[in-house]
């Protein structure tokens, strides 16, 4: 066995890895601050990512210009949704908020075709996607050096987000509001508050993974798929943790990776689809809260 | 309501022995909080008609009544969570056509619930700091850094969290997940939260509910500490009369959404409509 190609690959799916654990962070966010999964991200992933094209494509912006306008666009979005979608619906079940989402991922959606066009667009960063030199000459080995910028970026991200929730009173107040939205108003929390600044920062999250994910396969509606990619990841790394959600995304994509390369050759290749399902279907059995998630706590 | 609730009503209960030792006449100080014809109805029930009553500082008042009579929809209309159709709420002077939760908690009124809100996933200690949050004052970035004058000011309040961990006798679950700890248990964290805002007032819709003897004499102990060394006014809901009659300095009997009464324990349970509405009228 060769043992650079081996690293190569490895390598190669964690970083990968990283790419899905950024849209899971997405996920993490909404979920620990009001216990729904959001199956908006995706969509709002795509909304950011197309927005952000749209801006350069048809009014020629620079892309300078064109990130801090979209991060406006994302905050504003987020505020309406907590306006306009969870504001009404305090103090009802989850599903019932989860329900919410759907409906908001289509019309997010819908939304983002109706002013930029459903036509696929190309995103440029300053950064190429080509092996990094540096580690090519000196162990000989193949990296995307877009990859290791992901890396960075989510990098800085996690630290950020999980420094936020770890030991703030603002942490306890999202996790509060999870909990339970009458006792979370009752002590003061102000809910309403709370979401808008969350939903606001999952857009920002959705926008560096449409970026980082639009450079990468071109802006297009195929974008919205990427949340199912976050799926086994969550499964795995719980739903409530975020450096849960960044382990799990390195497990997922360095063990879908190795089993393509691997595995895949015995059966017939194409494992990279379907694998991380199985995997984190097999987790569910052992460990259903995840490797980092609240402990499930049930009184019989 | 059965018999034995108005016999209990009736005869002085010495089932509670700090109850039974509090010297009758607390000194209460001025209204605090004035109901005043307080109208709440969701679509065509009334749940509350032109209900009228004050609370005085310092006091334990009490809110009884049967089953859908209207006692927790007033807690509710108290701390902003149900806005009423008519009426006014003032509040330390303050005229209010209703009360919103935030500023209701950050002007000082603090509640338990009926089902226990707690937030299950979280430690007992974790708990009790959320009910703190209003108080603390560093900022978002300071926080997130965990810097400076930010862990000061948390562990400033840790202390205080502790203190009221110490008062409530919960030590030793301080660090256990809320949704392990049997019912009595949480209905006294659940206190200790609200608490940890070193209210004013303090809700307790009732806090009795579903223990045993004993659980129930220590919760009493507290509510009345609770009274006695924090000056904090009560007003509680409770179907236990026993208790109601022995803790509390004045009590309000509501029935179908109107107020059949009002005055101390002993006015009460003299009162020709309230026995009426326990017992059922006699054709």
């Amino acid at each position: 066995m060769n043992l650079n190609f081996f690293f190569e690959v490895l390598i190669g799916g964690l970083l990968s890895g990283v790419m899905y654990a950024l849209v899971a962070i997405g996920f993490v966010l909404i979920y620990k601050a009001s216990g729904v999964f959001n199956f908006a991200q995706g969509a709002m992933v795509f909304f950011a990512a197309l927005t952000c094209v749209g801006m350069v494509d048809q009014f020629g912006l620079s892309l300078w210009l064109a990130v801090p306008l979209t991060i406006v666009v994302m905050i504003v979005l987020g505020i309406a949704i907590e306006r306009m979608v969870l504001r009404p619906l305090v103090n009802q079940p989850e599903i019932t908020l989860f329900m919410a989402t759907i409906g908001l991922a289509f019309f997010i959606e819908g939304l983002a075709q109706l002013v930029w066009g459903a036509q696929v667009h190309k995103l440029e960063l300053p950064i190429e996607d080509v092996p990094s030199e540096y580690l090519m000459e000196k162990f000989n080995i193949l990296v995307s050096q877009f990859d290791i910028m992901a890396a960075c970026v989510c990098a800085l991200l996690v630290t950020s987000l999980a420094l936020l929730f770890a030991k703030t009173k603002v942490g306890r107040a999202l996790r509060a509001v999870a909990d339970d939205h009458q006792a979370a108003l009752a002590v003061g929390i102000p809910l309403q508050r709370i979401w808008a600044v969350l939903w606001a920062v999952a857009g920002l999250v959705a926008l560096v993974a449409g970026m980082l994910w639009g450079a990468r396969n071109g802006v297009q509606f195929a974008l919205t798929f990427v949340a199912l990619k976050a799926l086994p990841v969550l499964i795995l790394g719980g739903f409530t943790s975020m450096p849960g959600a960044i382990v799990g995304g390195l497990i997922i994509g360095a063990s879908e990776k190795m089993a393509e390369v691997y595995i895949g050759p015995l059966v017939g290749g194409g494992i990279e689809g379907w694998f991380p399902y199985v995997l984190a279907l097999l987790f569910l059995l052992v460990r259903p809260e995840g490797l980092f998630g609240e402990k499930i706590i049930r009184r019989i | 309501m059965t018999k034995e609730a108005i016999m209990l009503m009736n005869e002085p209960d010495n089932r509670f022995d700090a109850a039974a030792n509090e010297p009758s006449g607390r000194k209460t100080g001025p209204v605090i909080l004035d109901m005043q014809n307080i109208s709440l109805s969701f679509g065509g029930v009334r749940a509350l008609t032109d209900i009228s009553f004050n609370v005085k500082q310092h006091e334990i008042r009490a809110i009884i009544g049967p089953n859908g009579a209207g006692k927790s929809s007033m807690l509710n209309v108290i701390n902003g969570v149900y806005r009423p159709q008519q009426g006014e709420i003032i509040y330390r002077g303050q005229h209010r056509r209703n009360m919103d939760c935030y500023t209701a908690a950050k002007s000082g009124i603090a509640r338990t619930f009926q089902n226990i809100a707690l937030f299950k996933g979280m430690t007992v200690l974790d708990n009790i700091m959320t009910g703190r949050n209003l108080k603390m004052k560093s900022n978002f970035l300071m926080q997130a850094l965990y810097w400076g004058p930010a862990r000061r000011e948390e562990i400033e309040h840790r202390v205080k969290a502790e203190e009221i961990i110490d008062f409530l006798e919960i030590q030793a679950i301080r660090k256990t997940p809320v949704g392990r700890l049997p019912y009595g248990l949480q209905k006294r964290v659940e206190l200790g939260r609200a608490l940890a805002a070193e209210p004013e007032i303090l809700l307790l819709d009732e806090p009795m509910a579903g223990m045993n003897v004993e659980e129930k004499q220590d919760m009493c102990r507290f509510i009345l500490d609770v009274n006695d060394q924090f000056g904090t006014t009560i007003v509680l809901i409770e179907h236990d009369m026993g208790v109601v009659m022995d803790i509390s300095d004045r009590v309000v009997v509501l029935d179908y959404g109107k107020k059949i009464g009002d005055g101390t324990p002993d006015e009460v349970r003299t009162n020709q409509d309230v026995i009426n509405a326990y017992l059922g009228v006699a054709e």
